[in-house]
């Protein structure tokens, strides 16, 4: 039930191409995440949508194999 | 509305203005998550109900695709989806919560 960073940053990549992707191993263990997205995708949509949208790219692997990811997105300013 | 917990989910939704699905109970919370979001809403001082997905693997499975969201907890607010912890965190830090419970005319305490 563990996941590494770079997996994340390559799924969350390949759905937002010019994402600006920062993630931090909060324990160390390679299953509890915070992750901060910066993209265009994410202009105009309310907060709960792009979180849905990062979910979306995470395949299903949210709330199972990976535990805990703490999700910012935000635009570029 | 093809899964049949789906009515389920949604009548806990409508009996309450503000619904909080979560793990454990408000007095003993189960999870960190669930905790920080109970923490919040006690602060905002609104009244609030909570469904234990814990005591019903029904529920705990079926809202995940009832608010197209992979985690615990799930705040609702007169029937709308809010978001999880992170969401409710973050509008609890910049006064948007307090001001959507104003909106939708629910009672709280404004100065939280």
């Amino acid at each position: 039930m563990a996941m590494p960073a770079s997996e994340i940053e390559a799924l969350i990549k390949a759905a937002f191409p010019d994402a600006t992707i920062t993630i931090e191993d909060l324990a160390g263990d390679n299953d509890h995440f915070a992750a901060t997205i910066v993209s265009e995708a994410f202009r105009g949509i309310p907060r709960v949508r792009q979180h849905q949208l990062v979910y979306a790219a995470l395949q299903g692997r949210m709330g199972g194999e990976l535990h805990a990811l703490a999700l910012q997105t935000a635009v570029p300013e | 509305m093809d899964n049949p917990v789906f009515a389920e989910i949604q009548s806990h939704i409508d009996s309450a203005p503000v619904m909080l699905f979560m793990k454990g109970t408000p007095m003993f919370p189960q999870c960190g998550f669930s905790a920080r979001v109970i923490q919040i809403l006690k602060h905002t001082g609104v009244p609030f109900k909570s469904v234990n997905v814990l005591e019903d693997p029904e529920i705990r499975d079926g809202i995940k695709a009832f608010s197209n969201w992979p985690t615990i907890p799930q705040l609702y607010v007169k029937g709308e989806f809010i978001g999880g912890c992170d969401i409710v965190t973050e509008m609890y830090q910049t006064g948007e919560l307090q001001t959507l419970l104003t909106e939708k005319g629910i009672t709280h305490d404004a100065a939280a």
